[in-house]
């Protein structure tokens, strides 16, 4: 009965999608406000009955229900309870059915928070988010339908894919999900502002902190998801260009221009038409990413859909979309005024580069991902591209930008000092330049790039501290000023300072642990010890039977001892047997020595109680991810910014002294 | 009855272990297919990162459980035990199996625009700016260098 009544508010979801596809947009052209004023509530009950509905095909997963067939396809009556919920999303219809729900959670969060956007604007915008979601309803309801019932029911469902059954899934989707999702608002905000004809600096305004928002989330998205394969996956890789990564990481790029070019649009409205695409540009990838997982177009770890009706369903999805707002774009682009001029020295040109870097990126990695499936279609030929030609085209593409990184917050708007900006980077620049010198005295001819990179990295850290020192007026002021300065900069300051450390942290990991790691596979017999690296060894104890709730696994203990051999602590890792699937797993035992991890993999047995062990030292490996939390704070605190906050003007105007914080000089 | 059941549990683990390598996400390179040699064995592990486990989805021989990645990881490592360059063993691989074989394309007629591509959207992107402004600097004219000096004076005059 429930799972009827998910289906039905699913039916009832797309009938209300429609209506805010046509009604709000004809009364935006008819300038009709009675129809325009449909689009928010309808925005809101359509994120109640997709909710709904949602709720409805939880509870069947948590009740057990294996006479719905994606139930019974994904799980188990023995599946302990998180799993049970997470396998909501743990398949391609359930999947379908949290993207649309996060969509129409974005739509609602436009109609309840954008009370004082000028009503065409809302009303299209909202429009375009009907048109979305009514293409992707019906998808789920004609391709993909979560709610098809089995008769007779069966006894017990086939569990979930043991890869999936763990904390990631919990948290990795929905994140993803609120990334690419988040980016249909900017889309949709750019395809109004395109029918509309009308692009302003409040405009960006309005746009940034969506922008921003889908960001952060996309950018956890793809740690955790990072981090997730690095820990689950068993061979302690941490990002391996497969094209589901791919699908996730081009959005990011683009994304993080669409961002910086924002800025530009809302500060000095310059870059109104390179905004405009990027932002469509942006969910077009999503879009491609949503295509690239759910057609099964691509056979990778992640692909759990295989069948081709859904693919040319979304194909076709991804055609109207895409290629509809690049038409528009090139009917309506022209019209828009052109913004503020700059000079190429200056903060806008600091950005412009860094969209031609960033988009440059992106085009890289769309290549690489694509050009086998083009190439195939076309002439037959099959060839791989695999992580040795991103290390090789993607790399060369990022270091300039990220050497360029830390003179973009230092230059002025509209004309620039580049030597002035090199003066004050000055201490930055030496310090760097002497932990890459200490780095290649210290390392043999191996980790010349590892030393690039710490040095690199150091650079990009300096550079952001030192960016806050010099607008707090280090050196220049007494420390009593210095401290009420820091208090009144602005958030977004302390933001852009802080994403661009938290870019330096990850590279700082990523060069750390590619020079310097060591691995060691070796039989080990019980009691065997082993120099793992870092000053740490293991002393292999021995294996173990173990019963879980849904898998058998033999587990293997290792003792881990510091340099004076005394024990610190038990790292085990296991080999599960998932018996529904017949599914074998690797758990991998990690332990984290802050900044770094020791990583333990274990294989066969070998007979007399030995076993194949593979061992890594991962040195300052967390930083990878720790780099993108901070990223992810430096965003949050650039949206808490209160010049954001135009949803908001109830409490600016309860705090006047705060909107009125003058930008100090630059 | 119940350990009973643990044990044929293991037991067919084992079993199933030994007789399907294909599923499980486990060790890859083996400590038995390892050279002694710690030099050729850094060579056979460079090689085999850029060889993909044809079988796999998108994992490389050195990555991948599979047994046929394990033979092309011995294969690599008796070519290079028979004394072949880096070159030659690849050039060997990829004359069995063919190009497909290769996580990092060569350049050729056919991947030339997959290698080309990065650098000539950077080149085209850069080109198109620098014309795009040309073509604003024609057409609106910004204030000259002596008219921003007089407007920042005039602004600094106000209190």
């Amino acid at each position: 009965m429930n799972v009827e009544l998910g289906h039905f508010a699913l039916i009832l979801a797309l009938a209300l999608s429609i209506v805010q596809s046509v009604l709000p947009v004809y009364g935006a052209r008819t300038g009709n406000a009675r129809l325009m004023s449909v689009a928010g509530p309808n925005a809101i009950t359509t994120f109640a009955l997709i909710a709904l509905s949602f709720i409805a095909l939880a509870s069947a997963f948590l009740l057990s229900d294996f006479s719905v067939r994606i139930v019974w396809e994904n799980s188990h009556s023995l599946t302990p309870t998180l799993y049970k919920f997470t396998s909501v999303w743990g398949n391609h219809e359930g999947s379908m059915l949290l993207w649309v729900l996060i969509l129409s959670f974005f739509g609602a969060l436009v109609a309840l928070f954008g009370r004082n956007l000028p009503p065409a604007l809302k009303a299209n915008a909202l429009g375009v988010q009907g048109w979305i979601s009514t293409a992707f309803l019906l998808f789920i309801l004609l391709t993909s339908n979560p709610f098809a019932r089995l008769d007779p029911a069966p006894f017990e469902g086939r569990d979930l894919n043991p890869v999936l059954q763990d904390i990631g899934l919990a948290i990795h989707p929905p994140l993803l999900y609120l990334g690419y999702v988040g980016f249909s608002i900017c889309f949709s905000f750019a395809v109004a502002a395109l029918i509309d004809g009308r692009i302003d600096a409040a405009w960006a305004r309005w746009v940034r902190p969506w922008a921003l928002t889908a960001w952060i989330f996309l950018t956890g998205g793809i740690a955790m998801g990072s981090y997730w394969s690095y820990y689950e996956l068993g061979w302690g890789g941490w990002w391996f260009w497969d094209p589901v990564e791919n699908a996730s990481f081009m959005p990011w790029l683009v994304g993080t221009a669409l961002l910086h070019s924002a800025v530009v649009m809302e500060k000095r409205s310059a870059l109104k038409i390179w905004t405009i695409l990027l932002a469509i540009l942006t969910f077009s990838l999503s879009l491609l990413g949503t295509f690239l997982v759910r057609s099964g177009v691509l056979t990778s770890v992640h692909a759990f859909a295989t069948d081709p009706t859904r693919g040319i369903f979304i194909l076709a999805i991804l055609t109207l979309f895409i290629g509809g707002s690049f038409a528009l774009f090139a009917w309506r682009a022209p019209t828009l005024a052109v913004g503020g001029l700059f000079q190429p020295i200056s903060r806008e040109g600091a950005l412009v580069l860094n969209n031609l870097f960033l988009t440059t990126a992106a085009a890289t990695v769309l290549v690489g991902t694509l050009y086998p499936l083009l190439l195939e279609a076309l002439t037959g030929a099959k060839i791989s591209v695999g992580p040795p030609f991103f290390d090789m085209t993607f790399a060369p593409i990022m270091v300039p930008l990220l050497a360029a990184v830390p003179f973009g917050p230092l230059l002025a708007w509209k004309r620039g000092d580049l030597a002035g900006a090199a003066q004050r980077l000055m201490t930055a620049f030496a310090l760097a330049l002497a932990v890459t010198a200490i780095m290649l005295m210290w390392t043999d001819a191996s980790a010349v790039l590892a030393a690039l990179g710490i040095g690199l990295a150091s650079w990009l850290i300096l550079g952001a501290l030192t960016d806050l020192a010099l607008k707090a007026g280090f050196g220049r002021v007494g420390w009593a000023v210095m401290v009420q300065r820091v208090t009144g900069l602005p958030r977004s300051m302390f933001g852009t300072a802080l994403a661009h450390l938290g870019l330096g942290v990850t590279v700082l990991g990523i060069s750390v642990v590619g020079g310097f790691q060591t691995e060691n596979i070796l039989d080990m017999r019980p009691g065997q010890v082993v120099q793992a690296g870092g000053g740490y060894s293991l002393r292999f104890e021995g294996m173990s039977g173990l019963q879980g709730p849904n898998y058998t696994a033999r587990v293997a203990t290792f003792d881990l001892l510091d340099r004076t051999g005394a024990k610190l602590d038990t790292i085990s890792s296991a080999k599960r047997l998932y018996a529904t699937r017949q599914m074998v797993t690797t758990e991998a035992g990690i332990r984290t020595l802050w900044p770094s991890q020791m990583y333990v993999s274990v294989g066969d047995e070998t007979g007399d109680g030995a076993v194949v062990a593979r061992i890594w030292w991962k040195p300052f490996v967390t930083l990878i991810w720790t780099g993108g939390l901070v990223m992810m704070a430096g965003g949050a605190l650039s949206l808490m910014d209160r010049r954001l906050r135009v949803g908001a003007p109830s409490r600016s105007r309860r705090s006047p002294k705060a909107a009125t914080v003058a930008e100090p000089a630059e | 009855m119940r350990a009973v059941l643990r044990w044929t549990a293991v037991a067919l683990l084992g079993l199933w272990l030994s007789l399907a390598g294909l599923a499980g996400p486990a060790l890859a390179v083996n400590p038995d297919e390892m050279l002694a040699n710690p030099q050729l064995e850094a060579r056979a592990r460079d090689i085999s990162k850029e060889l993909r486990c044809l079988v796999c989805q998108n994992e490389s021989i050195d990555d991948s459980n599979a047994d046929l990645a394990k033979d092309l990881r011995i294969l690599v490592r008796k070519r290079l035990v028979a004394g072949d360059t880096d070159r030659q063993v690849i050039d060997f691989i990829v004359s069995r199996y063919g190009e497909f074989v290769l996580l990092k394309p060569r350049l050729e007629m056919r991947t030339l625009l997959l290698w080309a591509f990065p650098f000539a959207v950077l080149a085209i992107g850069a080109g198109f700016l620098a014309f795009s402004r040309r073509r604003t600097a024609e057409t609106q004219r910004p204030l000259t260098l002596e008219e921003e000096r007089r407007l920042a004076e005039i602004l600094e005059k106000r209190p």
